[in-house]
């Protein structure tokens, strides 16, 4: 390469060299400092939902420099990016989680002037509304604490602005799991949870934050409690959700709560549970072991969560420019495509879309029977051909989300009041 | 100078104790009394936090089921720990077979934790190994619910995880009696139930003091196993500390904290107060 275009300067050369052998032909990005780059490491705390180590290899193959992921639950992350923001360069944080961390000063906004796919970002995030007919939902809704106003604000801005607090990378709605053959009957709403004919087999998830939305959609569906808005609970409604939860509990209701994926996996697959709050993967993970089960829509729709890459306050000259590197590589293409194929949603879906088969968009995106077996990212075979996503397709999933993972105002209240449930 | 060389010696261990242990503590107790909201801590001097411990009815029935756990767990490990080193002390008269089933004693701890404890999921559950036999036997017709997720679950984990603890010491007080106290007593005319009473036990008290310990204060102080074993269904101190520091809530957690150690404390010195443990050291 340097033999043939001697009129090159050698660091011009070096770059060249550095990103034709770093950064690949695929992101054809104008890198410039392509050689320094190789030296420096990123650090990113997240969770392990996409705290994945083979995107950490992409990054080293596509851009050249050292993605080192550390990964914890979501509350430890929230803690750490409040009380440690130095110890990591990027976090990988929840919308609810940025709700609180943000306004503590330790991050910077993300210019989308940098961001070459700014715009192409999935309008949930960017106005709220999935298409222009939909409402926005309840609760701490991405679009709600997506923007600032300016570099030094503390507050969210109330419509789009140039300055991100997290570039959206991955998100997902969420319902009830089921295990079909053993409930015996169709589930259409989320107040089947309470039915006495599941006595001592229903579960919901212990994460108070996360906990009380589930209740909280069960209670509305069962026409116990109207929330004004379920993200963000009067004390009188947190009240009267914990009594019912309460109650459920003293009547037998639930088998047991977890805490962590692999709980909420064992409940489901050994049968000690058949209809419990789930995530997505798990269902799958279920389901890889042979039992079937189900992420059962419901009629009252579902309660949704996202996350995104934060910048740390201290992230400073190459750094950041490598930083800003990852989150438009992020959108490129590889890593949509590599959590669509899980089951989670990509900030940008057309460039996901040219990583995927057509088989593997029709089935996760658009709802269609897979025309040849689906493949799990670690080679086993996760569906067979003829297999439907449970929900259908994007837009019948993410079109009717209900409420957003949320903190709210009384925040210390019902964590107290959750104790309470637990202790009961 | 030869006096200050005892000092000099001590000197690391303090240190050492003094920063890991006697700082920390100490930030315990000064963060128990801040102030904070969903943000952040908020330097102050409120008793917001131990008022809330205190009128909480849910702090109190947390607390008393915690003791309740740990009474439970006290009582189980002792009558099973005393017999078992009884049983290696003083049955078994081959030393290679009695390291040999001492090593056995410490079988559960050869996995982790969690996948101990997760372990008793196919044993104990509803379609699990217990029931299943239970089932095909004829003893019963409907699978037996309490055996899995509930207190008697919480209980069952507890004793397994911590008999070893109560062994060990009680063990290693029963090998150092001199056995000719015992043919004394066997001559005097004691049945084998006044040498127990009245030479074995009253020897063993350090050892029993030492595995009384470390039973009651793990059980106080554990979150783990109750919220695994129980599937969260019971609450202990240790699990609504975890939950606390989970959402940001640092002073409620620390001054939960503070009360856990008051309170442990309370019973490690009374247990110091009936038997006097330095006797073994």
């Amino acid at each position: 390469m340097t033999e043939t275009k001697t009129s090159l300067t050698r660091r011009g050369a070096l770059a060249l060299a550095g990103a034709a052998v770093g950064s690949g032909a695929i992101t054809g990005f104008p890198t410039l400092w392509a050689q320094n780059i190789r030296n420096i490491t990123l650090r990113q705390l997240g969770t392990g939902v996409s705290g994945l180590n083979p995107i950490a290899e992409q990054v080293k193959k596509d851009l050249g420099f050292t993605l080192q992921m550390t990964v914890t639950d979501t509350d430890a992350v929230a803690q750490r990016a409040a009380t440690q923001s130095r110890s990591f360069d990027i976090a990988d944080i929840e919308y609810f989680s940025i709700k609180k961390v943000y306004p503590t000063g330790v991050m910077q906004p993300i210019d989308t002037k940098r961001i070459r796919l700014a715009d192409k970002i999935v309008p949930i995030f960017t106005t709220g509304r999935l298409t222009a007919e939909s409402v926005i939902a309840q609760g701490t809704s991405p679009y709600s604490v997506g923007f600032v106003e300016s570099k030094d604000a503390k507050g969210f801005a109330s419509a789009r602005t140039e300055l991100m607090t997290l570039l959206p990378t991955i998100y997902n709605a969420d319902t009830l799991g089921i295990r079909p053959d053993l409930v015996g009957r169709p589930i259409t709403q989320w107040k089947d949870l309470l039915d006495p004919a599941f006595k001592g087999k229903a579960s919901i998830l212990n994460i108070p934050g996360i906990g009380i939305m589930d209740a909280a959609m069960v209670a509305e569906s069962a026409g116990l409690v109207k929330y004004a808005d379920k993200g963000n609970m009067t004390r009188a409604e947190i009240d009267k959700t914990i009594a019912f939860l309460i109650e459920a509990k003293k009547a037998g209701q639930f088998r047991a709560f977890w805490k962590t994926f692999d709980e909420s996996v064992n409940l489901m697959a050994s049968g000690e549970v058949v209809i419990q709050s789930m995530w997505s993967p798990a269902v799958t993970a279920v389901r890889s072991r042979g039992i079937p089960c189900v992420y059962q829509p419901l009629a009252e729709g579902y309660r949704a969560w996202g996350s995104g890459l934060g910048l740390m306050k201290h992230l400073s000259g190459l750094e950041l420019d490598a930083a800003y590197e990852y989150l438009n590589w992020y959108l490129s293409g590889w890593v949509g495509a590599f959590l669509n194929r899980q089951g989670y949603y990509s900030a940008v879906l057309d460039t996901a879309k040219t990583f995927m088969t057509e088989n593997e968009w029709g089935y996760w995106m658009e709802g269609k029977p897979a025309v040849s077996d689906i493949i799990a990212p670690d080679g086993k075979v996760m569906e067979k051909a003829g297999a439907k996503r449970d929900g259908g397709s994007f837009l019948e999933r993410m079109g009717r989300v209900v409420c957003w993972n949320s903190v709210m105002s009384e925040d210390r209240y019902m964590v107290q009041k959750w104790n309470e449930f637990i202790a009961a | 100078m030869p006096r200050l060389f005892p000092w000099l010696q001590a000197a690391p261990l303090a240190l050492v104790l003094a920063v890991f242990l006697l700082v920390p503590v100490a930030m315990l107790v000064i963060v128990s009394f801040y102030d904070y909201d969903s943000f952040s801590l908020i330097p102050a001097f409120v008793l917001t936090n131990y008022r809330e411990v205190f009128a909480s009815f849910v702090t109190w029935q947390t607390y008393l089921k915690t003791l309740y756990f740990a009474g439970i767990t006290w009582a189980v490990t002792l009558g099973l720990g005393f017999w078992l080193a009884y049983f290696l002390a003083f049955v078994v008269q081959n030393q290679t077979l009695r390291t040999v089933l001492f090593v056995l004693c410490t079988v559960p701890f050869w996995t982790s934790n969690l996948i101990r404890m997760i372990a008793w999921v196919p044993f104990l559950g509803r379609n699990g190994i217990l029931n299943g036999t239970l089932l095909a036997t004829g003893v019963i017709k409907e699978p037996l619910e309490f055996l899995l997720f509930s207190d008697f679950s919480v209980i069952l984990a507890f004793v397994h995880l911590y008999t070893l603890f109560m062994v060990v010491p009680i063990f290693n007080t029963m090998m150092r009696i001199d056995r000719r106290l015992l043919e004394a007593a066997r001559d005097m005319g004691a049945g084998f139930w006044q040498t127990l009473w009245c030479v074995i036990l009253p020897l063993c008290k350090p050892g029993i003091g030492i595995g009384s310990i470390f039973v009651v204060v793990l059980v106080m102080g554990d979150f783990a196993t109750v919220r695994l074993m129980s599937g969260g269904q019971s609450a202990s101190v240790g699990l609504m500390i975890a939950n606390q520091i989970g959402l940001m809530q640092y002073p409620a957690a620390a001054a939960n904290a503070v009360v856990l150690l008051a309170m442990v404390l309370l019973m490690v010195g009374a247990m110091l107060r009936v038997i006097d443990i330095r006797k073994e050291l």
